[in-house]
């Protein structure tokens, strides 16, 4: 284990034996057996696009429906189903798994493994995730959907006036994707802390790795919350008659909304903070300087993480709290608007003294820069109790929210796209149509977004299926239903990019846009096992140090799925690690495990034998196998 | 005024001292705001199009970190950008708080009229307290107010949280079963404001709008002194047939009609039903034609309301509503 370039080593049979370790077979069964974290990662992406997909359209019925005053183009049944999905999809569904997946993808890359700690956590939380996602969809079709928003507020949600299984649907739902995520926060962190590149210290973590490892503890601390929320509060008040929520019997309506947003508010944090990795990705690489306040930056994510705990009641400033408390969540709300200007501000710096390429990807930068600076601002209108109240559960915070999340998260996500196309294909992704995408999706989301700041001013309220012609938002409203569909159009527009230039595109090479970090030291797209000598660095960008200066590590065994453990601070190597093979365990225990719980939503007493076919799969993946740590 | 379109229902056409405050606090914000967001995207930008004279000789390209001078002009920037950025959040945060505390001041103190509000799925009870039990006045959708005389909203729930917002008046305030929520509002000058129904209730969430009616002191107690009396007794053969019709039929097990029979309160009161301008919660003008498509199936303008579709024989149907529209 000694860092050093040791020219004896035999480079095609450690090949040859690396490819052999790493291999994860043919078949179906070798299908649902893979552990390795490209594989999981892709899937991740891929899943949860298809999701993005499923709530856009969802959105666009939405919009059809608004478009014009007492339309009846969906019944208030239908709309409330359909805003309750696709709410639920977009913040469970989408957007938390595609980072999940971006992280489980990039991170081992930009630290240098081979790939995550535990990697059967990782295929187990994956199948939950997608079992989860199936289930609230199997409701919407069969006319189950959830219909009581996205936040299942009770009394509402509760047995006496959601009668029916559509809320237990929801709940359950949660439940999936709560576990599956808190799969991929454990496995991230563990990573992130010990799993990086010899010499990688915490002072030389790619951001987009800092972003995912606090996100990855937002994650700890924030799913349990909402599992309290839907499972504990909302679950047994409607399967097994328990009162947390039923004011009749001294429970509080008000408990679960306190507990919800604790989960809710950071839930927002999770999903921008690796989009805030990414942008730092993309702006190194394309202005060809380090980015600039790494610290500041660092700090920054660490502060918004924190404070992002501390500001659920102003989702509840109008549930009547006492107003000295409320204040509190005021200030700590404005808080958060410094966190994130010092980092726009270090990225405009960045962009002002750097070599600007002006690419695909830096035009989604510059398109989050307009749009999330939109919605934080708006935001600090909302983090001020007296114009909270006026438009509170109006369309301002319709506009507000969607500025924040798609101008925070997805435009950042579609230049993480542009950008890593390369690496996650082997081809690059067409620059033209590229940048043709991001003009038509930003001119497609101003046009649908910034009139309903308007409506809200003007008295539009959320949730509405429909309104009356003398309230006279059918202009606005008809204007944002045009930019739905412009922003439908720019979705083509990148299917069309992806799909053709996978097929035809410029071969990408390993490191296309000359970036510094760890994942463009290998092959676009990298094989199994990542690395074929293991990286250990020297500074914050790797590949812009001399060829020279170049470390890879030696001394692991090749012939098994061996990674090196590095200390927490300074990263120095500790100890070899044995990664399990891949194993159809993960697969088969999430099926054992979803017999009980979606059995449980329709008959309680199917937690029983849930419980032992859970234990028959963990024994299973448990099972200890001597040729596995000794081949 | 009318460049907003409509004035009846909105937050920038403040018409009362709770929501003008508001109003004075929503233009500092958005213009203070306004700037800054120019500021950032002009700096952007300038970024994006500047010629990167000076940095030019630096080797960039070497080293991907320009000198130190250059870093440092930069953290020197940078700090003064985020000084700024706390001093205006502090300035932001003390005219948010004053304002809050400027709008809980208003009308405690002076001579105050209370209103209780009650929340259900989906339309407004309205009840006028008084400690002279013999005045008070229970009405549903629509509230009258006094010009220049703060009113309390006491307000709370019989089901579902629902939130109680009348934009022009005031910002909205929560009604949640088991708790008690107030606020204060007033009106400066006559006129007709909506509010509605803010916290999504349910399947008709989007019908659950009421009227708040602004008018001088005295026709307010004229309209308050009418309201106290009973229901006008039917004074021809044709609504006598409708009140027959309405207590003979299940109508009674959930509205009530002062002086008569029916005693329920599931319903909206209906004592004086003909007196207000809206029918199913600020759904339907209050007119004979919607009413009898509204008694006909309730189902079909407000699918899952709570009301039940009462068969009625079509003889019937036609006294039912004259009757109706005779409780003025």
């Amino acid at each position: 284990m000694t860092a050093a370039t040791t020219p004896s080593i035999d480079l095609d049979r450690e090949r040859a034996s690396l490819e052999r370790a790493w291999a994860n077979g043919r078949g179906l069964l070798a299908w649902l057996s893979v552990t390795t974290h490209q594989a999981i990662g892709m899937r991740y992406i891929v899943t949860a696009f298809l999701f993005l997909l499923a709530g856009g359209v969802e959105a666009l019925l939405m919009r059809l429906q608004l478009a014009r005053p007492d339309n009846t183009l969906l019944t208030a049944d239908k709309y409330n189903q359909i805003f309750t999905v696709h709410g639920s999809t977009m913040m469970f569904l989408f957007a938390v798994p595609m980072m999940e997946g971006m992280g489980v993808y990039l991170v081992p890359l930009m630290l240098g493994t081979r790939n995550v700690a535990f990697p059967r956590l990782n295929a187990f939380g994956y199948w939950m995730y997608v079992i989860g996602g199936l289930f609230l969809y199997w409701g919407l079709f069969t006319n189950t959907g959830p219909d009581v928003g996205w936040f299942a507020y009770t009394p509402l949600s509760g047995p006496q006036f959601s009668p029916g299984k559509r809320v237990d649907v929801w709940a359950q739902m949660i439940t999936f994707t709560e576990i599956s995520a808190m799969c991929v926060a454990a496995e991230l962190a563990a990573t992130i802390l010990k799993m990086r590149a010899p010499g990688m210290s915490l002072n030389r973590i790619p951001l987009f790795c800092w972003g995912m490892l606090v996100q990855s503890f937002m994650v700890l601390f924030a799913m349990p919350a909402v599992m309290v929320a839907s499972n504990i509060f909302l679950l047994t008040d409607r399967t097994i008659g328990t009162h947390f929520s039923n004011p009749a019997e001294g429970g509080d309506p008000l408990l679960y909304q306190h507990v919800f947003w604790f989960f809710g508010h950071p839930e927002v944090y999770i999903i921008f903070i690796p989009a805030l990795g990414m942008v730092s990705a993309i702006v190194d690489t394309n202005t060809r300087r380090a980015i600039f306040g790494y610290p500041a930056m660092v700090l920054s994510l660490v502060a918004t993480a924190f404070i992002g705990f501390g500001l659920w009641v102003h989702h509840m400033f109008a549930t009547g709290l006492p107003q000295i408390g409320e204040a509190y969540f005021t200030a700590a709300s404005m808080m958060i608007a410094i966190a994130s200007g010092v980092q726009i501000f270090c990225w405009l710096a960045t962009m002002w003294t750097g070599r600007i390429r002006w690419t695909a990807a830096m035009h989604f930068v510059a398109g989050f820069v307009f749009i999330f600076v939109l919605g934080g601002l708006t935001g600090v209108m909302l983090a001020a109790i007296p114009l909270d109240l006026q438009v509170h559960d109006t369309f301002f915070v319709v506009a507000h929210f969607h500025y924040v999340l798609i101008g925070g998260a997805l435009f950042p996500l579609f230049g993480g796209f542009h950008h890593w196309f390369g690496k996650f294909t082997g081809r690059l992704i067409d620059e033209r149509l590229g940048k043709l995408t991001f003009w038509v999706l930003f001119i497609g989301f101003n046009l649908t977004f910034f009139p309903m700041h308007i409506l809200g001013l003007r008295g539009m309220t959320r949730r509405i299926y429909t309104y009356p012609s003398e309230m006279q938002w059918g202009g606005a409203n008809a204007l944002a239903t045009a930019g739905a569909l412009v922003i439908l159009l720019g979705g083509i527009l990148f299917l069309v990019n992806v799909f053709t230039s996978r097929r035809n595109g410029e071969m990408a090479g390993p490191n296309p846009w000359d970036s510094g970090t760890l994942e463009w030291a290998t092959a676009s797209p990298p094989q199994n096992f990542n690395f074929l000598l293991l990286p250990a660095v020297t500074g914050r960008y790797p590949l812009w140090t001399s060829f020279k200066e170049r470390i890879a590590v030696t001394g692991l065994r090749n012939d098994r799925r061996e990674v090196l453990v590095t200390t927490l601070m300074d990263a120095e190597p500790h100890h070899r690690y044995v990664l399990p093979r891949s194993s159809i365990w993960p697969f088969v225990t999430a099926v054992l495990i979803t017999i009980g719980l979606i059995g449980s939503v329709f008959q309680f007493q199917w937690y029983y034998p849930g419980i032992a076919l859970a234990t028959i799969g963990f024994l299973g993946w448990f099972w200890p196998r001597a040729q596995e740590a000794e081949p | 005024m009318s460049a907003w379109g409509t004035p009846y229902q909105s937050a920038v056409n403040a018409a009362g001292p709770q929501s003008g405050r508001i109003e004075t606090l929503f233009w500092v914000f958005t213009i203070l705001l306004a700037i800054i967001f120019v500021i950032v995207i002009v700096v952007l930008l300038l970024t994006l199009t500047r010629r990167h004279r000076g940095i030019q000789q630096e080797p960039l390209e070497q080293t991907h970190i320009p000198s130190g001078a250059t870093e440092h002009r930069l953290t020197r920037t940078v700090a003064a950008a985020t000084i700024v950025t706390v001093v205006v959040l502090l300035g932001l945060l003390v005219a948010s708080v004053g304002t809050g505390k400027a709008i809980s001041g208003l009308g405690t103190a002076r001579n105050g009229l209370a209103v209780e509000v009650i929340g259900n799925q989906w339309w407004w009870y309205v009840r006028y307290l008084n400690d002279d039990a013999s005045r008070i006045v229970t009405t549903a959708n629509e509230i009258h107010i006094p010009v220049g005389r703060p009113v309390m909203i006491r307000g709370t729930s019989h089901d579902v949280i629902h939130s109680f917002w009348v934009p022009n008046l005031n910002g909205k305030i929560d009604f949640i079963p088991s708790r008690v929520n107030a606020q204060w509002i007033e009106a400066d000058y006559p006129g007709r404001f909506r509010g509605q129904c803010a916290e999504f209730c349910g399947i008709q969430h989007a019908h659950m709008a009421l009227w708040v009616v602004a008018e001088p002191p005295d026709r307010f107690e004229a309209w308050m002194n009418h309201q106290l009396e009973p229901a006008a007794a039917p004074s021809d053969a044709d609504s006598q047939q409708g009140q027959q019709v309405f207590l003979n039929h299940a109508c009674i097990f959930c509205h009530t009609i002062a002086g008569t029979a029916a005693l329920g309160s599931a319903g909206p009161d209906l004592t004086h039903f003909a007196s207000r301008s809206t029918i199913a919660a600020g759904t339907l003008p209050n007119t004979k034609g919607n009413l009898a498509g509204w008694i006909a199936d309730p189902q079909n303008i407000k699918p899952g309301n709570h009301m039940a579709t009462v068969a009625l024989d079509s003889a019937d149907v036609q006294p039912l509503i004259d009757y109706l529209e005779s409780l003025k």
